[in-house]
């Protein structure tokens, strides 16, 4: 018997008798709720019980009608499926998810379309690693080289800016087509998108410290940056952008950190360079995987960048501004000797990034002779 | 070879578009060609019933109730083939606030019943009734939301109870599954002004049905038969059993509209309208 007492089907009953019924198919109930003559057959009513007066009250009979019939298990909540079905949608990994949700419009299903299993420990790492800009970077540090050094220095900004936005944009994209089973990915590209959201607040605001206008965008960037919008493959565009793209940007990052004469720029180059380095980390621990389970893999991404470099065939290339920028950045001033280093240091950078991107390759199991070939066409645009 | 069967059903909601349309993939699926028409009443459903333009008729009971009697004026004869688990043995409720005079039904002699839409059996026609079948009138205050639909739409009876708790009427007539699911919006509470206190509450009656008129199209057997063959545990029906408020199907039957028919006797409601209906 289950006694309601004096609580009513309006004050939360019901909770009592579905508590009863889940462990017995028959329950005898009574209360003196005032309603309680009026609510508890509407209520039996609306599920699907049977219920009959008794001398005491009520017995009610469970009804058959039971949503959990043909549920199923969307996965453990640790291990993702090697294919997420859609009908699971939103569902929370691990949960029982009732038939007959609406199948989600998503393009990436397969583990192995995405999956890393280092996803996990970055997005910890990256939660653990975020920074606030207003108090990270040291704004007022002074800044006190020559004018032209402050001109290149907003020209890289606007560069950087440029090529963040594509780092941001570019995922963002795949994100909004993954299946959200695979959680850890999701997590990472979410945070992904966070941090390139505050380089491009960073480096805005390194830029408008002294000046007011930005630096020149460069139709042959611009191209270089488009044609990572056109790659429909998870595996293809992260290994453009994060493998070869990132990857040169973070020693890019580095060769500002390192040459920059003012504080302020050191910083923002040195904490976007850390988060860099986890995006990096991942498209190679998702590439590696991937190339392992398909071998053919790196044969489509040789392609990749083979297309890429034709499709940029016609473009100017290698932005000047930049170029230039980085060598008086690296200078510090217009003394000959001084541009001397500058330029030999730029050069340096470049060998850096091309020793860098073969290295990567190599770990994805390109041979090192085919490696450097690759790494030779990489756009020259640095993303 | 016979048209499609018909079905006609009153469209009180934007739910019934995609219920039926569910509904019609169910039954073309299992090879029974189905189509079907909504009205925008039920009085329009019954006279394209009657003249054969629809096969089977989504019912509310007074429509069920026009039907039957227009039917045999005609000689001929109508039946209930299935209806919902939730349309037996359904109550109405007279309500009033729980600090009200009124403490037994014979208090709400002369009072200002707030009551749904003229033609809603279950919060006007059969609570009015069943009081005076007690000898208690009072003043009624009418809540009409889509005359035409039979009750069907909630917003009456919500105006009622509004009413009530706002002080212009004394009593509110409602189903009795609404009280709770007013108490679930906060409409009403358990204590203080906008607690309620059930005063009366109407003998047992049933709601809708799917009714056929004399000879029914041959595909009526299989449409009943699929029907109720319809299964909860269906994830492809339980959405649309959700939508129709519904577990199961179960046969048709009349023995559940005698309240109603008699409400209809009382004040004569339908004596015009049978009048001046086909035939």
């Amino acid at each position: 018997m289950i006694d309601l007492g004096d609580l009513g089907l309006d004050e939360g009953a019901h909770l009592l008798i579905a508590r009863g019924l889940s462990t017995a198919s028959i329950v005898d109930v009574q209360g003196t709720s005032a309603n309680l003559a009026c609510d508890l057959p509407a209520w039996c009513r609306a599920r699907g019980h049977a219920i009959e007066p008794t001398a005491a009250g009520w017995t009610i009979v469970r009804g058959d009608a039971d949503r959990i019939i043909g549920a199923e298990r969307a996965g453990t909540i640790d291990q993702p499926v090697d294919h997420a079905p859609r009908s699971w949608g939103l569902a929370a990994r691990g949960a029982l998810v009732e038939a007959g949700a609406p199948a989600l419009d998503l393009a990436i299903v397969d583990r192995s379309a995405i999956w890393a299993d280092e996803a996990a420990r970055l997005y910890a790492q990256a939660a653990a690693a975020q920074w606030d800009p207003a108090t990270a970077i040291p704004w007022d540090a002074p800044v006190d080289h020559p004018d032209e050094v402050e001109d290149a220095i907003v020209q890289i900004m606007t560069y950087l800016i440029e090529n963040e936005t594509a780092a941001l944009l570019v995922p963002v994209r795949f994100l909004g087509r993954l299946h959200p089973h695979f959680r850890e990915v999701m997590q990472l590209l979410a945070i992904q998108a966070a941090d390139e959201a505050r380089h491009i607040e960073i480096f805005t605001r390194r830029a408008q410290l002294r000046r007011t206008l930005l630096g020149l965008s460069t139709a042959g960037g611009q191209a270089s940056l488009a044609t990572l919008f056109d790659e429909p493959e998870w595996a293809i565009a992260s290994f453009l952008l994060s493998v070869l793209g990132e990857g040169s940007f973070l020693s890019l990052l580095w060769f500002i950190r390192d040459h920059a004469s003012d504080r302020c720029t050191q910083e923002v180059a040195r904490l976007a360079a850390q988060d860099e380095a986890r995006h990096v980390a991942f498209g190679l621990a998702h590439l590696q995987r991937h190339v392992a389970e398909d071998p053919s893999l790196r044969d489509r991404l040789a392609a990749a960048i083979e297309r890429r470099h034709a499709a940029l065939a016609s473009t100017a290339g290698l932005n000047a501004e930049v170029f230039d920028a980085l060598i008086l950045l690296a200078a510090g001033s217009w003394d000959p000797a001084a541009l001397r280093r500058g330029h030999a240091a730029v050069v340096a950078l470049h060998q850096a990034m091309a020793e860098g991107r073969k290295n990567r390759l190599v770990r994805l199991g390109f041979d090192p002779a085919g490696a450097e070939a690759l790494s030779a066409l990489h756009t020259r645009n640095f993303m | 070879m016979p048209r499609d069967l018909l079905l006609g059903a009153v469209a009180y909601d934007a739910k019934v578009v995609p219920i039926w349309e569910g509904f019609r993939v169910f039954f073309t699926a299992r090879g029974l060609p189905f189509d079907f028409v909504l009205y925008s009443n039920y009085e329009r459903q019954v006279e394209a019933h009657l003249n054969g333009e629809i096969d089977v008729a989504w019912n509310s009971p007074l429509a069920w109730i026009e039907a039957d009697r227009a039917a045999t004026k005609q000689l001929r004869t109508a039946s209930a083939i299935a209806m919902r688990d939730t349309d037996r043995d359904l109550t109405s409720v007279v309500v009033v606030r729980a600090d009200s005079a009124v403490k037994t039904v014979d208090d709400l002699e002369g009072k200002r019943l707030g009551v749904g839409a003229a033609d809603s059996p279950q919060a006007t026609l059969i609570p009015l009734s069943s009081l005076a079948g007690l000898g208690v009138e009072g003043t009624v205050v009418r809540h009409d939301v889509l005359n035409g639909k039979h009750g069907d739409h909630i917003g009456g009876e919500r105006d009622a109870v509004k009413a009530l708790l706002a002080g212009t009427v004394d009593a509110a007539c409602i189903i009795d599954g609404n009280r709770l699911a007013f108490a679930r919006e906060g409409l009403i509470g358990t204590a203080g002004p906008t607690a309620v206190r059930v005063v009366h509450q109407t003998a047992p009656y049933d709601h809708c049905n799917f009714t056929v008129l004399g000879d029914p199209h041959p595909g009526t057997a299989k449409f009943t038969e699929l029907l109720l063959g319809m299964s909860y545990d269906d994830p492809s029906l339980r959405p649309l059993l959700d939508l129709e408020g519904l577990k199961k199907w179960l046969p048709g039957r009349v023995s559940g509209y005698a309240a109603l028919g008699q409400a209809v006797d009382r004040y004569g409601y339908l004596d015009e309208w049978l009048a001046q209906s086909t035939g």
